[in-house]
C-alpha cells in the first residue's frame, strides 16, 4: 500500500504544470547537448547549477535529471548519422549503427536505439522505486565509519572502472580528496590552504572545477585534435520503424542490455560508458541469428544493446546518490551539489524528510522518458539539423555560456579564474593521460570522508581497528579490497587497459 | 637512466610534488592524534599517500618498457593559450566593461583558437551570442550582470 501511495505521491508532483515544464526543458537541453559532439551532460549540469539558484528544489533536480537521461537517449544520433559519438557513453554505437546508417538503414537504427532506450529507462525507474527504499533501510544502521568505509569502496570503484592506469586514478583521487582540503576546517574553524585568499576559505568551489575540466579542458583538447571529416546521412532518415526481422533480432538485445546497464548503474564508478561497453561485449558473445549481419558491419543489435544498456545505468545510477548520498559518478556529483546548493543534505533521509523531492524526481523521469520517445522519433528531424553546424561556432558559445554561468555564481571573476585555472591543470592531465573523473568525485566526498573518519575516530578512542571489527564497514572495505585484487591480475588488468581502446 | 614512459614518468613527478606539498603544508596546522584528530591529521596523511603512489608509478615509468615511449605529444599551444587568455579576459572585462563589451571580445579571441577563422563569421557569431545571453540570462533569469563599463555608470 505504501508503495501505491508513495508512487501517487510522486506522479502528483511531477505531473504539476510546473514540474512537467521543468522536465520538458530538462529533456529538450539534454537531447540538444547529446546530439552535439564537444559538449556533455556533466558540463551542461554545472553550467546549470548557478541558474537554480531562483528555483525550488525539486523543478531544479528535475531538470538536472532530464539533462542527464535525455543526453543518453540522442548521444547515439550523432553515432549514428556521423559516425561521432555525442556522448562518450554512445562510441560504441558508432561501430555497427554508422553502418547501419551507410547501407540506408539509419531509421532502423535510430528507432531500436530510442525504442530500447525507452524500455531500459522505464525498468531503471521502476528499479528506483523498488530498491531505494530498501537501501535506505540499510542506510539508517550506518555510523562514521561504515559510511568512511562506504566512501573507500566508491572511490576505489571509480578507480578500478576507469580506464587506463589504476595507479594513477588512485592517485587522481588523492588529488581531488586533497583539493577537497582547502576549506574551512568544519571542527576546529582553522582555514586550510588559504594562501590568505578570502574566497578560498570557502572551498575552491564544485562548479568552477567541473566547468574548468569539463568545459574549457575538454574544448582544448577538442581543438589540440585534427578536425574530424563528417558526412552526415542525411536522406535516408524516412523510414523510422524497424522491420519484423529488426525486431525480432534487437529485442533480445534490449532486454540484455537494460540488465547489464542497471547492475552496472548502481557500481560506483559505473553510469552511462562502461554499460554501453558491457553490453556490447555481452551481444558480441552471444550466438548470431539466422541472416544476421556480423558485429562491425551493422548489426542491429549493436545498437540496441549498449543504448538500452546507457540509458538504463543513467537511471540506476541515481539509487546511490539518493539513498545514500554517495555519487558512483561525476554527474551524480552535480546532483549532490545542486542538493547542497538548495539546503538539502543529500543522504538516507531525504525520503522521509522531502518525499515529495524523492517521489517527484522519480515520477518525472517517468515522464521525462516519455517525452524523450516523441523527441526522438518523430521529431528527429530537427535534431538532424543541428549536425550540420560546425565545431567552430559551437565552442565559443560554449565558452560564453559557462563564462557567464560562472560570474553569476557569485556576482564576481574569483570562479571564472579559477575555471581557467582548471583548464590548464585538464590539458596537463589530458596529455600525461590522466582521467580527470576520479579526481572530481573525490573533491565532492572529501569534506564528509574527513568528516566521518574523524568522527569515527573519536568514538573509537583512536582506534583504526573500529572500521574492520564492526561487521558493514569490514564489509565494504573488504569488497574494496576485492576490487582492487581483481584488478591487478594479469587477464584483468591487460583487458581493463585495453577495453576503451580497442572497441572505438 | 632511461624514461620509458613519458608520460607516466611526469605523472608520477606530479602526484610526488603535489602529495608533499600539501603533507608539508599540513604541518602548519595542528595534527592532534588518532584518538582527536586535529586539521591537519586528514590532509598530512593524504598527501603522504599521494606522494608514495607517486613513487610507485615513477618507479614503473623508469622500469617497464613501452612499446613507444608513450610520448607526452605536442601542446596545442594556441587553443589552450587563446581559451585560458580569453576565460581569464572575461573574468576582468565583465566586472569592468560589462557584457556588452566583454562578451564579444570573449566570443572573438575563443574564435581564434579554432583551425579556421573569418571574420564575418566571428563577428556575426558574436553578435548572435551577445543578444541570446542578453534575451536568455537578463530578460529570461533577471540575473544582475554588469551591461556597460563603470564610467557609464552600469
Amino acid at each position: 500500500m505504501d508503495t501505491v501511495h508513495n508512487i501517487a505521491l510522486g506522479f502528483g508532483v511531477a505531473l504539476t504544470l510546473q514540474n512537467v515544464a521543468y522536465a520538458f526543458f530538462g529533456s529538450v537541453l539534454g537531447t540538444l547537448i547529446g546530439v552535439l559532439p564537444g559538449l556533455g551532460p556533466v558540463a551542461t549540469i554545472a553550467m546549470l547549477l548557478p541558474s537554480i539558484y531562483a528555483l525550488d528544489a525539486t523543478p531544479a533536480l528535475i531538470m538536472l535529471a532530464g539533462i542527464y537521461y535525455g543526453a543518453q537517449y540522442s548521444g547515439s544520433t550523432s553515432s549514428i548519422l556521423i559516425n561521432v559519438p555525442g556522448e562518450s557513453s554512445s562510441a560504441v554505437t558508432c561501430i555497427d549503427g554508422h553502418q547501419l546508417a551507410r547501407q540506408g538503414r539509419a531509421g532502423a537504427a535510430l528507432s531500436a536505439s530510442a525504442l530500447g532506450s525507452f524500455f531500459a529507462g522505464c525498468v531503471g525507474t521502476v528499479i528506483i522505486a523498488a530498491c531505494a527504499p530498501m537501501l535506505i533501510a540499510l542506510a539508517f544502521r550506518f555510523g562514521a565509519a561504515e559510511y568512511f568505509s562506504l566512501m573507500v569502496l566508491c572511490l576505489i570503484g571509480s578507480a578500478v572502472l576507469a580506464s587506463g592506469s589504476l595507479a594513477k586514478a588512485v592517485a587522481m583521487i588523492l588529488i581531488g580528496l586533497l583539493l577537497g582540503e582547502v576549506d574551512k576546517d568544519m571542527i576546529s574553524g582553522v582555514a586550510r590552504y588559504g594562501f590568505e585568499i578570502p574566497k578560498l576559505t570557502d572551498g575552491i568551489g564544485f562548479v568552477g572545477i567541473a566547468i574548468g575540466v569539463f568545459g574549457f579542458g575538454e574544448i582544448i583538447a577538442n581543438l589540440g585534435m585534427p578536425t574530424p571529416r563528417r558526412e552526415v546521412f542525411t536522406k535516408d532518415v524516412k523510414r523510422l520503424w524497424p522491420t519484423r526481422h529488426d525486431f525480432g533480432n534487437a529485442w533480445p538485445a534490449v532486454l540484455r542490455g537494460t540488465a547489464v546497464g542497471s547492475l552496472i548503474g548502481v557500481l560506483p564508478g559505473g553510469g552511462a560508458l562502461l554499460s554501453s561497453f558491457a553490453a556490447y561485449s555481452v551481444e558480441k558473445k552471444m550466438p548470431a541469428g539466422a541472416g544476421e549481419l556480423p558485429f562491425g558491419k551493422g548489426n542491429i543489435r549493436g545498437v540496441a544493446g549498449p543504448e538500452s544498456a546507457n540509458n538504463a545505468g543513467v537511471q540506476t545510477s541515481f539509487i546511490p546518490m539518493l539513498t545514500l548520498g554517495i555519487p558512483p559518478n561525476v554527474a551524480m556529483a552535480l546532483m549532490v551539489g545542486a542538493m547542497t546548493i538548495k539546503g538539502i543534505r543529500p543522504g538516507p533521509q531525504v525520503m522521509t524528510s522531502n518525499p515529495e523531492l524523492f517521489w517527484g524526481l522519480v515520477a518525472s523521469m517517468w515522464v521525462g522518458n516519455a517525452m524523450l520517445l516523441v523527441l526522438n522519433l518523430p521529431l528527429i528531424g530537427i535534431w538532424i539539423k543541428l549536425l550540420t553546424v560546425p565545431y567552430r561556432l559551437l565552442f565559443p558559445a560554449i565558452v560564453v555560456f559557462c563564462g557567464v554561468g560562472l560570474y553569476t555564481l557569485d556576482s564576481g571573476a574569483f570562479d571564472i579564474y579559477v575555471g581557467a585555472g582548471f583548464a590548464v591543470v585538464a590539458y596537463v592531465f589530458y596529455k600525461l593521460g590522466c582521467e580527470p573523473a576520479p579526481l572530481l568525485l573525490g573533491y565532492i566526498l572529501g569534506p564528509m570522508m574527513e568528516q566521518n573518519l574523524r568522527g569515527a575516530l573519536l568514538l573509537s578512542e583512536g582506534d583504526w581497528s573500529t572500521f574492520l571489527v564492526r561487521p558493514l564497514s569490514a564489509g565494504l572495505l573488504a569488497a574494496a579490497a576485492l576490487m582492487v585484487v581483481v584488478a591487478m591480475l594479469p587477464t584483468v588488468r591487460i583487458k581493463r587497459e585495453s577495453m576503451f581502446i580497442d572497441e572505438t | 637512466m632511461k624514461i620509458k614512459s613519458q608520460r607516466d614518468f611526469w605523472s608520477g613527478l606530479m602526484f610526488v610534488v603535489v602529495g608533499i606539498a600539501f603533507a608539508w603544508g599540513a604541518t602548519s596546522y595542528r595534527f592532534g592524534a588518532s584518538a582527536r584528530p586535529g586539521p591537519g591529521y586528514f590532509p598530512f596523511g593524504l598527501g603522504l599517500l599521494l606522494a608514495a603512489l607517486g613513487a610507485i608509478v615513477l618507479f614503473k615509468a623508469l622500469t617497464l618498457e613501452t612499446a613507444d615511449g608513450e610520448p607526452i605529444g605536442a601542446f596545442a599551444w594556441k587553443p589552450l593559450l587563446c581559451i585560458v587568455g580569453t576565460v581569464a579576459l572575461f573574468g576582468w572585462a565583465l566586472s569592468h566593461l560589462g557584457m556588452f563589451i566583454a562578451l564579444p571580445l570573449l566570443v572573438v579571441v575563443a574564435a581564434l583558437a579554432g583551425d579556421e577563422f573569418h571574420w564575418g563569421e566571428a563577428l556575426l557569431n558574436a553578435a548572435v551570442l551577445t543578444v541570446g545571453s542578453w534575451i536568455i540570462f537578463i530578460w529570461g533569469l533577471k540575473l544582475t550582470i554588469p551591461l556597460q563599463p563603470w564610467f557609464m555608470g552600469g
